[in-house]
């Protein structure tokens, strides 16, 4: 059976030209910089200085609190220092710079092929690797794992649910793991269900992914308590709620964690991580990443070393398109633009996206003619239109009496809006103000 | 017939007397006395409601001066010392004269200084803009252009220049009530000492990068190269984060850092024009800025 949530929702066009390029190995070459808040919480604290050698996998920034993460080397070689970098949005932020010489790994880290389907660790066991390797949600949120593996007190977990919905349009990274580390995925996601001491996962995968779920289902035969899920192609279709509501039929309350529900929910790439770091000693310093566009000669799925320049990853795919109007950093309806492309990538960078010139711009924007679309269209249930003269207006109180807070941001308003309103540019300043002001407030 | 039209009208007439009475007792009962000196404060204020005083408005404002014993903390930007001396009079209070101020933005970033490098699509708010990312320029310290001080400001003291994209104060109109200071996200605009015949001096740029970098992408950067202070003879200049800043109430207006400024980032305002042997010294970017700001 085909799943689905009910409300809201759109459908873009997929665009997955991608799906059929194998996950390729791209080796940083000069100077790569690593930030050393990669994550959302508190920035990690630097360890290494100026002259030291690093390895492949060292720590080089160690987690400073609960809510943060350790950053390790993605390369070997000398450390240059810490310089305040440019990320995608051109905004300034401490980053370790290493000169890249040779790739020489820790030898911590098990590199052979063989897959290790020893599941004999304990649960704390796990979580500490977990934690020591610098896990966090590659989903794009980049939360670290370890804290949301840790259940709060007077809580317990029923389910594990694996999003491998990728509705982002043109993405395909995720599947691409899916295709070709299933066994591996699969491995990792028994150690998720051990950690929170569950006894079945959900990996959820839109049905545009066929072969994935052919093949996953085949290898989940071997593995008690793993259910794959067809869902169908919809946006947002991986959004938390929405997935735990397709899979579960559960509502997440408003202003609660998807815990609420006894659901936990991890990216395709963060499972393949926990893997890793398990059962190979891998820390996170490589993420897999979709080139593609719909003007690039050839399409791809790079494993990318954190750090490694935005230009590297242009140049192999044979250098900029030429009408190129716009390139972007994740999919078409949540990533944001990139405005600096000698920006380093990130643990969290799941694509570089290419769009033509024709397609970069916005239409011309007209007045709201009350059609109600964008109330149709959000999964959440709000009132886009409504939030958006607020957020304009800057009328705090109402904004939060309107719920903005459960804004997911996905963009599905301004998808379906006929006067291309500006809609989740306000929502979200509205947004960012609203929880200002409520945290005030408490 | 007539008796109908009779018992109406007394019946109304009673009922009109019996009312008249009710409400009567219950004003008196539910009597608001005010202070009639708030209406009388309040007629004494602008009327602007602009909120430059920190209350909702000149009513509110009023309120507060009337109920409070010490009022020398209190200032109508827009009415200024004469209104605030009024005031004082009129409650027998003490108010402390200021100098009176004016909104200054501390960027020269025009096109020609500071090229664009990338188009901003999204909606046409700087508010906005910050939020998403450093700019359409390379300084991710300077002036987005969008208007977001023009918008609130309830003067029409401020707007856009169409050919530099930087917002301009005008100066009979600009009252100093800090509505566009707060709407900026940059932090740009700063409320300055107008000074004596308006003259004034200003850094108008608040990059905090290195002097490399912000030169780099602005001509008109400050790049915190302490040649100012060097040439302040009054210790009013300080360099912190490669950026000058120079403190209105010690700065005499001898103009020496305004020459000796590789940059042409100090600006200087309403001055008669300088003798021609200092001519030729005069950054040139200065020049077309005090002509375009004055107008």
């Amino acid at each position: 059976m085909i799943k689905t949530f009910k409300k809201g929702g759109v459908h873009p066009p997929e665009n997955k030209i991608s799906r059929n390029a194998a996950l390729e190995q791209l080796v940083p070459e000069g100077i790569i910089q690593i930030f050393i808040s990669q994550h959302i919480g508190a920035p990690a604290e630097c360890i290494v200085a100026k002259g030291d050698k690093v390895k492949v996998g060292q720590l080089i920034a160690k987690a400073n609190g609960f809510v943060s993460a350790n950053v390790h080397s993605s390369v070997s070689g000398t450390v240059l220092g810490i310089e305040n970098v440019a990320d995608y949005q051109g905004i300034k932020k401490p980053a370790i710079c290493i000169q890249v010489e040779g790739d020489e790994w820790d030898e911590n880290i098990d590199r052979s092929p063989e897959i290790n389907r020893d599941l004999s660790k304990t649960s704390e066991e796990i979580l500490a690797k977990i934690t020591e390797a610098g896990l966090v949600g590659l989903g794009g949120a980049t939360f670290p794992t370890h804290v949301k593996l840790s259940i709060p007190k007077g809580k317990t977990a029923k389910a594990i649910i694996i999003n491998g919905a990728e509705c982002e349009p043109y993405l395909t990274s995720d599947h691409r793991v899916m295709l070709e580390k299933g066994e591996e995925l699969l491995i990792g996601v028994q150690l998720l269900k051990k950690v929170v001491n569950v006894d079945k996962a959900y990996i959820g995968i839109e049905t545009n992914k066929q072969d994935a779920i052919d093949n996953l289902k085949k290898l989940a035969a071997n593995y008690s308590g793993i259910e794959i899920v067809s869902l169908k192609p919809k946006y947002p279709q991986g959004g938390e709620k929405q997935l735990i509501k397709s899979i579960t039929g559960l509502e997440v309350p408003d202003r609660a964690l998807p815990i609420e529900t006894g659901c936990i929910v991890s990216n395709i790439c963060t499972t393949l991580a926990v893997y890793e770091a398990v059962q190979k000693n891998k820390p996170l310093f490589e993420n897999s990443v979709t080139i593609t566009g719909k003007n690039l000669n050839v399409q791809k799925n790079f494993i990318v070393r954190v750090g490694t320049p935005l230009t590297q990853l242009i140049n192999a795919i044979g250098g900029m398109p030429e009408n190129t109007g716009k390139v972007i950093s994740g999919g078409p309806m949540m990533g944001r633009a990139i405005n600096n492309l000698n920006a380093p990538t990130l643990k969290g960078s799941g694509a570089v996206l290419f769009i033509t010139k024709e397609e970069s711009k916005r239409g011309t924007k007209s007045n709201c003619i009350r059609c109600s679309k964008c109330v149709a269209a959000c999964p959440i249930g709000l009132l886009p239109f409504l939030l958006y003269k607020l957020a304009e207006r800057n009328m705090l109180e109402d904004l939060k009496e309107n719920s903005v807070h459960a804004c997911i941001e996905c963009g599905c308003c301004l998808y379906t809006c006929p006067a291309n309103l500006p809609l989740v540019d306000y929502i979200r300043l509205g947004k960012t103000r609203a929880m200002k002001l409520i945290v005030k407030q408490k | 017939m007539d008796s109908t039209i009779l018992t109406t009208v007394i019946m109304l007439g009673l009922l009109a007397a019996t009312l008249a009475v009710i409400l009567y007792i219950v004003a008196q009962k539910f009597k608001v006395v005010e202070d009639e000196r708030i209406g009388e404060t309040e007629s004494i204020l602008p009327g602007a409601n602009c909120g430059g005083c920190g209350y909702t408005g000149c009513r509110a404002f009023a309120e507060a001066l009337v109920k409070a014993d010490d009022i020398s903390a209190m200032f109508c930007p827009v009415g200024g010392n004469t209104t605030m001396t009024k005031i004082a009079e009129y409650l027998d209070k003490l108010v402390e004269t200021k100098d009176s101020e004016i909104a200054v933005v501390r960027c020269l970033g025009s096109c020609e200084n500071r090229p664009r490098v990338n188009e901003f699509d999204g909606a046409a708010s700087c508010a906005v803009m910050a939020a998403t990312y450093s700019g359409d320029t390379d300084c991710s310290y300077g002036c987005l252009g969008k208007g977001d001080c023009v918008s609130v400001c309830n003067f029409g003291a401020i707007r856009i220049n169409s050919e530099t994209l930087l917002p301009e104060v005008d100066e009979d109109k600009c009252t100093a009530c800090g509505a566009c200071v707060k709407s900026c996200p940059k932090l740009i605009i700063e409320l300055r000492k107008k000074g004596p015949k308006s003259r004034r001096i200003y850094v108008s740029c608040i990059n905090k990068d290195k002097g490399a970098v912000a030169r780099k992408v602005c001509k008109t950067a400050c790049i915190g190269c302490a040649a100012c202070r060097k040439a302040c003879a009054f210790e009013s200049i300080e360099i912190e984060n490669f950026l000058a800043y120079i403190d209105p109430n010690k700065c005499r207006l001898c103009r020496k850092c305004v020459e000796v400024c590789p940059t042409g980032s100090i600006v200087e305002l309403n001055f008669p024009p300088r003798k021609p042997k200092v001519e030729p010294q005069e950054p040139k970017a200065n020049v077309v800025n005090t002509e375009t700001v004055t107008n």
